[in-house]
């Protein structure tokens, strides 16, 4: 009895306000998004908010089950929970059942459960147990690889279901390693990846290239200061290109400018080797390398795109980044959601008074675009509430994981705020068109129990972690 | 245990805010910033179901009903609010073919894919009730009701006028009308569109997404509703109009009938005519092209918008112009050997005096005194004396148009003195050269309308209102001060009695008399024939009369085109028309068979 005294004190008391405010808030508006006049009442378990409900009680019940469970117990069995999960993600595909087209869930009954929104919180688990022992060493690839294979393994089978929305998730992990001591360079590489990811799609590659080939020219300026490098560096180039242009008209004629230049500045490479070994510039050559992957990473990018991803992904690219507008099809979910959002104007039309939510223009309305019901009914006002309610969470847990005395419960930590921000984001984002539409729940908000059960045990794992921060795990 | 990256906390909550306020930045554009979205909302959700009001019934001056409302339905559809039809199930339940269907579906999609558009046109009320039961498996669809015009009786066709779509010209000049709404072309429907429309309203509905109706917006707040268009009570007299038209069938012609005292027009017939219901409803394009090319011009609304010569009609006039500049006294006599000068007269007793004259339609007579009128001392020159003569044609309302509450009215001819100095020169025309005015032939134009109006400003004995078909509007009475205004005519009532007293003559007098044809037992009828010189045919024979003579109750003009002396056809129709409207029967069975039996449109 006294040790259940200790953890409530223990316990974050302002995590927990602002998770009750996120549920109940939630509950409101699923209550509005499938808002029915016939059957107005709140706790009605044939409607959506009368089950969501209940969900709510079971999670507060699961809230209070995993603080009650001693802190060593995640500590020890973090493996054991990651493996089980990893487990029910396996049989899921061969026993699961499939609801719009993707085997992602178990039916019990008339429950459903979603291992995938439960592995998560194995994977963070996992990831704090493995770097617990090993975090010095994050800069070596003996460590890298099992830290990115434990992460990248549920996303894989979560990816076979195939939920892309749930696998985009694991990705975030990574700020975990970066804050672990993944290389920065690592870290900025991939982000510059994404963004050359977009950029390619956004523009034509053979421009895009030639723009990075003039960046590769002013980042060796800046290098070595010297403008008779720059200009015979271009001039080699240059030349070189027209040769193999020249060559490809009249001779080959099937190269293809793409390739002229990609294949020019490998050849031109061999020329300015001379210059790199005979002065040591690693500095050029690191710039060198970098233009030459990054030529190769656009045109592949361009190339999978244009060849290899499913239309109707491609679409939702296309449609996200503006390069095709279709309001009846594809981009109907994401039109109507801007619309109703946009319609809310700066302090909403009121509870209940949302003519987009209550004549259900846009679908999911309820799980993924719950957000939809928050920005029309709340405004631009509610809106920034809620993203601030949500960012308050997100700092709050950042600053009870850098408190942490135990190197497990810190990691543990940052994997709840990474999970927790990436599905902030891209949901949010999704419902105002900022990111594609990648279905993944609100936290707290959407309806649905198992990514209630799952945010909720995710979170009061840590919470009970953080109980008892002044004890060391090991 | 040294943690070497504690620092990387600080990028991390970076990245975390910056997403934050990126999320936060959007949000402010389309939720503050745009208001657009607010619009599209509105356009997803509101449903402007217009409320058509009923046009204005149109009753005769007994308070029978003319004009009135029927029923009928136009299919709407909004094209972007179609999904997932049976295209085959819902042609067959209109009897369309699928051809049609995808033609209109794509000519409403042409218009617009959020707005309605008429998917099909007043469809009839059995598919209505058929569509009815359905009309949930169509989503986009709906049913908006209309009113069409229904005649009580197939008459008065030029008088009504008739509605019709409005065109891209009306709907770019005025902002009221929108496509698809409906517009008086003509006659009564025209000149009293705007109180005959009412007036539009609003109902603005919820739908979902599947366009079903969730109810009304705000309450119904900001519906209106529509206002029914005022009825009007006309002053013509239904029976008389429609045995008008019995009476002029199978003639070409028209007549015009006024009650004096008010001016009120009892009865305006062109023929040939049409029956109003051929340009009612989706026939109605059909029927007013082949209507537009017969080659017997049954559109043509022969009372306003023809002009004739009024011929021997105009005796009276003449006759009163010159009593009124004191050049005869109706006991001045002119001689008449079959004619005066170049203008051949008939046979008959000589010399007369006015009284005589106007009965036996003398024209050495009228060319005598119209002589005296032009040549009158009184004035420096004929020029100037015509000037005179021409000022009181002016004020039984010839050479303008008389303002009636029709729309085409034309206003006639009266040639002015520059016409002639333009022709002959100034000062080289005398009252010889323009004698054929005498008895209204030569340049002279006037419409039917004119005459009729003339014949009630005689029976008045002086003055006229100015004619019109509308008594009152809605149940105010009120009708307009135009039409309330009485017109004198500068010319003494005494001078009018001497030449009704030749009028009455000319029916009931003794040997000689011109127009006895037209008398009707117990009914003093005052009249005058005419006959209008035709350069392309037969000439065309006219009456005018009114009755009786003292509390004169109707004034009457009938032209009959190409059908010769005034006496043989216009004066039994005038008489059957007053006996018609005074007595309510005829008497005279065997005239009104003839009349009846004869067809002068044989070819």
């Amino acid at each position: 009895m006294k040790r259940s005294i200790n953890i409530w004190h223990g316990l974050d008391k302002i995590s927990i306000l602002l998770f009750l405010v996120l549920v109940i808030m939630g509950w409101f508006n699923i209550y509005a998004a499938v808002y029915n006049e016939e059957r107005s009442w709140f706790f009605d378990l044939s409607q959506r908010y009368g089950k969501q409900f209940l969900w709510i009680i079971s999670a507060l019940i699961l809230a209070i089950l995993t603080v009650t469970i001693d802190n060593r117990f995640y500590f020890f069995f973090a493996w054991f929970i990651y493996g089980a999960l990893v487990l029910l993600l396996f049989l899921v595909l061969i026993l699961g059942r499939e609801i719009n087209g993707a085997r992602s869930w178990f039916e019990f009954g008339s429950f459903t459960l979603q291992p995938s929104e439960f592995a998560k919180i194995g994977t963070a688990l996992a990831l704090a147990g493995f770097l617990n022992t090993r975090r010095q060493e994050l800069t070596r690839l003996q460590v890298i690889i099992p830290a990115t294979s434990i992460i990248l393994l549920p996303a894989l089978l979560t990816a076979l279901q195939p939920d892309m929305g749930s696998t985009v998730v694991y990705f975030a992990l990574f700020i975990v390693l970066f804050r672990e001591g993944l290389s920065p360079y690592l870290f900025v590489s991939g982000l510059l990846m994404v963004m050359l990811f977009f950029l390619t799609l956004l523009f034509n590659n053979l421009h895009l290239s030639f723009v990075l080939i003039g960046i590769a020219v002013l980042l060796v300026w800046i290098a070595t200061r010297k403008w008779k490098i720059c200009l015979i560096g271009s001039g080699i180039f240059l030349l070189i290109a027209l040769i193999v242009h020249l060559i490809d008209l009249y001779i080959i004629k099937s190269l293809g400018d793409e390739i002229v230049i990609f294949v020019s500045l490998i050849l031109s490479g061999v020329a300015y080797s001379y210059y790199f070994f005979n002065k040591k510039a690693a500095g050029a050559l690191i710039i060198y390398l970098f233009l030459i992957g990054s030529v190769l990473f656009i045109n592949s990018v361009d190339y999978s795109f244009n060849n290899l991803l499913p239309p109707h992904q491609k679409d939702r690219v296309n449609i996200l980044l503006g390069l095709k507008s279709d309001t009846q099809g594809i981009g109907y979910n994401v039109n109507q959601s801007i619309i109703s959002i946009g319609s809310g104007g700066f302090s909403g039309k009121g509870y209940l008074q949302g003519t987009q939510t209550k004549f259900k223009f846009v679908p999911k309305q309820s799980s993924d675009f719950i957000f939809c019901t928050i920005g029309e009914e709340w405004g631009f006002l509610g809106s920034f509430i809620v993203i601030g309610l949500y960012l308050f969470l997100l700092l709050r847990l950042i600053f009870l994981a850098e408190r942490q005395r135990s190197v497990f419960s810190r990691i543990y930590g940052y994997g709840v705020v990474s999970i927790l921000f990436v599905h902030i984001f891209i949901n949010i984002g999704m419902a105002i068109g900022l990111v594609p539409v990648i279905g993944i729940p609100l936290p707290f908000f959407s309806y649905g129990g198992s990514s209630l059960f799952g945010f909720t045990v995710l979170l009061f794992i840590f919470l009970r972690l953080d109980a008892s921060r002044t004890e060391y795990l090991v | 245990m040294k943690d070497s990256f504690i620092n990387r906390k600080y990028i991390i909550i970076a990245i975390i805010v910056l997403s934050c306020l990126s999320l936060i930045a959007r949000l402010f554009v389309i939720q503050v910033v745009k208001d657009s979205y607010r619009l599209s909302a509105d356009n997803n959700v509101l449903r402007y179901i217009t409320q058509y009001p009923a046009r204005g019934l149109i009753y005769d001056r007994n308070g029978k009903l003319i004009v009135f409302n029927q029923a009928a339905y136009d299919l709407m559809v909004v094209p972007g609010q179609i999904s997932k039809i049976d295209t085959a199930s819902f042609c067959s339940l209109l009897g369309i073919t699928g051809e049609l269907f995808r033609e209109r579906m794509k000519i409403a999609i042409n218009y617009s894919r959020r707005a309605p558009s008429v998917f099909l046109k007043q469809i009839s009320d059995q598919t209505y009730a058929r569509l009815q039961e359905k009309m949930f498996m169509y989503p986009g669809f709906y049913v908006q009701p209309r009113t069409l015009r229904k005649y009580s009786k197939p008459v008065a066709a030029h008088v009504l006028g008739y509605v019709s779509e409005v065109d891209d010209g009306i709907l770019k000049k005025i902002p009221y009308y929108k496509p698809g709404d409906y517009i008086g072309k003509s006659g009564l429907e025209e000149s009293y569109e705007k109180e005959l429309r009412g007036k539009r309203g609003v109902k603005i509905y919820m739908v979902d997404v599947f366009s079903r109706i969730k109810g009304s917006y705000a309450d119904g707040k900001l519906d209106t509703l529509a206002v029914q268009g005022s009825d009007i009570i006309s002053g013509i007299d239904l029976d008389l109009q429609e045995y008008g038209e019995l009476l002029m069938r199978n003639k070409r012609g028209s007549i015009v009938a006024i009650e004096p005292k008010t001016g009120e027009v009892l009865t305006l017939v062109s023929s040939p005519n049409y029956n109003p219901d051929l340009l009612v409803g989706r026939i109605r394009s059909g029927n007013f092209e082949s209507l537009s090319a017969d080659t017997l011009k049954p559109l043509f609304n022969r009372a306003l918008m023809a002009s004739y010569p009024p011929g021997s009609t105009f005796k009276p006039i003449n006759g009163l112009i010159a009593l009124q500049e004191q050049v005869i006294l109706p006991s001045t006599q002119f001689g008449c050997d079959r004619g005066y000068l170049f203008v051949g007269c008939h046979s008959h007793s000589s010399p007369l005096n006015l009284e005589n004259a106007i009965m036996m339609s003398c024209n050495s007579y009228f060319c005598q005194s119209f002589r005296k009128i032009l040549e009158n001392p009184k004035y420096p020159s004929v020029s100037s004396a015509y000037q005179k003569w021409k000022g009181y044609l002016n004020e039984f309302g010839f050479g303008s148009k008389l303002g009636t509450d029709f729309v085409n009215e034309l206003p006639g001819f009266i040639p002015p003195v520059t016409y002639y100095d333009k022709y002959y020169g100034v000062n080289r025309w005398k009252a010889l050269t323009v004698v054929s005015l005498a008895i209204g032939q030569g340049e002279i134009g006037t419409t039917p309308l004119q005459m009729a109006n003339m014949t009630a400003a005689i029976a008045n004995r002086g003055y006229y209102y100015t004619p019109h078909i509308v008594k009152s509007v809605g149940t105010s009475g009120n009708t307009n001060p135009r039409f309330t205004e009485k017109h004198l005519i500068n010319i003494d009532t005494a001078n009018f009695e001497e030449i009704i007293r030749g009028m009455e003559a000319a029916v009931n007098g003794g040997a000689g008399k011109t127009a006895g044809v037209a008398a009707i037992k117990d009914i003093i009828v005052c009249g005058k024939t005419g006959t209008a010189q035709n350069p392309h045919g037969k000439e065309h024979s006219v009456f005018i009369a009114f009755a009786p003579k003292d509390d004169p109750k109707i004034a009457i003009m009938v032209f009959v085109e190409n059908a010769g002396f005034g006496a043989t056809f216009a004066a039994p129709i005038a008489s059957l028309m007053i006996e018609k409207y005074l007595k309510g029967e005829i008497a005279n069975k065997p005239r009104e068979e003839t009349i009846l039996n004869l067809n002068l449109m044989k070819p």
